[in-house]
């Protein structure tokens, strides 16, 4: 099994295309919007809990899902993984600055 | 099952460091009404809900707390970060030092461990909620009096203010949770020969089974639409 592992030549490749981008002002302006989009989502969330049937309230959750998924990807291709469900060539997990390091702002 | 995003739900970049604040502050990481025990206290009552809405509601604000839970370690650390042991016990977090250096301990101001002594599971979910709308008020106010404490500085007061505000709305959730429960419970009920309760216009138990799902043992044998 183990040298089943060694001799894998693995050709997945990801198609993030990193870009290694060190525009710092341009990152806090995303992670801003990114973290609004999702603050709203889980407000959205705990109000949809108690009130499942509130149309406008399902479709801002619809459109606040989109949105975040758009520049969440947009901004992990430009930054590096908010998750380690991004795959990538290489491991950029350790590269960025953890959150309490004032990382990802 | 969780996953982890790498950023806070609210940014925290502190720029002066005070240790001072940390030993207050540090109470809402492990104190009796910190978020460890918020998280905790909803993640652990979620299992004996009753119906989908307090089930969904108690996994959600557990989860929420998590966020909060690294907010408060977040503060604490940068606030205590870099800081020379002198500096430290001169702030009266010497005895803090001694046993945890600047790690961030979920410990209360006074410093007593974090415990589960601090969280109730009653195995009611009346009970239960009432438990969580209480602390989400405890933890509104414990955020009041740290924001008294911290005014000299806007870099810890704007996520203290934040933390606070959520309580509000989780406070608001758990009595719309609790709300909906005891409106069921509050049903109209016939009792009939032979079984627990049956509500005769709509062909439906009203009995309190639905209400104790802890091990979903259900005894009555009414062949009605909820007890099947």
């Amino acid at each position: 099994m183990e040298e089943n592992i060694e001799n894998r030549n693995c050709t997945c490749v990801c198609e993030c295309k990193c870009e290694n981008s060190c525009d710092n002002n341009l990152r806090e302006e995303m992670m801003m919007q990114l973290r609004a989009y999702k603050f709203s989502i889980i407000e959205l969330g705990l109000y949809l809990d108690t009130h499942p049937d509130d149309e406008k309230a399902l479709c801002l959750h619809r459109e606040y899902c989109k949105k975040a998924k758009e520049l969440s990807d947009k901004y992990q291709k430009m930054f590096g993984p908010l998750t380690i469900f991004y795959p990538c060539n290489k491991w950029r997990w350790l590269e960025e600055p953890w959150p309490w390091e004032r990382g990802n702002f | 099952m969780w996953t982890y995003t790498k950023t806070l739900e609210y940014p925290i970049k502190i720029k002066h460091s005070n240790p001072r604040l940390a030993k207050f502050i540090i109470s809402q990481y492990g104190g009796p009404d910190g978020e460890l025990a918020a998280s905790l206290r909803y993640l652990s009552q979620r299992f004996g809900m009753p119906d989908q809405k307090s089930k969904a509601i108690l996994n959600d604000i557990g989860t929420e707390e998590l966020a909060h839970l690294e907010m408060v370690g977040t503060i604490v650390h940068q606030l205590t970060e870099g800081l020379c042991p002198e500096e430290i016990n001169k702030a009266g977090l010497g005895a803090y030092y001694t046993d945890h250096g600047v790690d961030v301990y979920p410990q209360a101001a006074s410093g007593t461990p974090f415990t589960s002594a601090y969280i109730a599971c009653k195995g009611d979910p009346i009970a239960n909620l009432q438990e969580d709308l209480a602390a989400e008020q405890k933890a509104r106010a414990t955020y009041e009096k740290l924001i008294d404490l911290c005014k000299d500085d806007p870099d810890v007061i704007e996520p203290l203010r934040f933390l606070r505000e959520r309580e509000i709305v989780h406070f608001q959730r758990f009595g719309e949770a609790l709300r909906g429960i005891q409106d069921k419970l509050a049903e109209r009920k016939f009792y009939m020969n032979g079984c627990s309760d049956i509500d005769s216009t709509q062909n439906t138990c009203n009995c309190m089974n639905q209400f104790n799902s802890v091990n979903n043992y259900n005894p009555c044998t009414t062949p009605c639409n909820n007890c099947k």
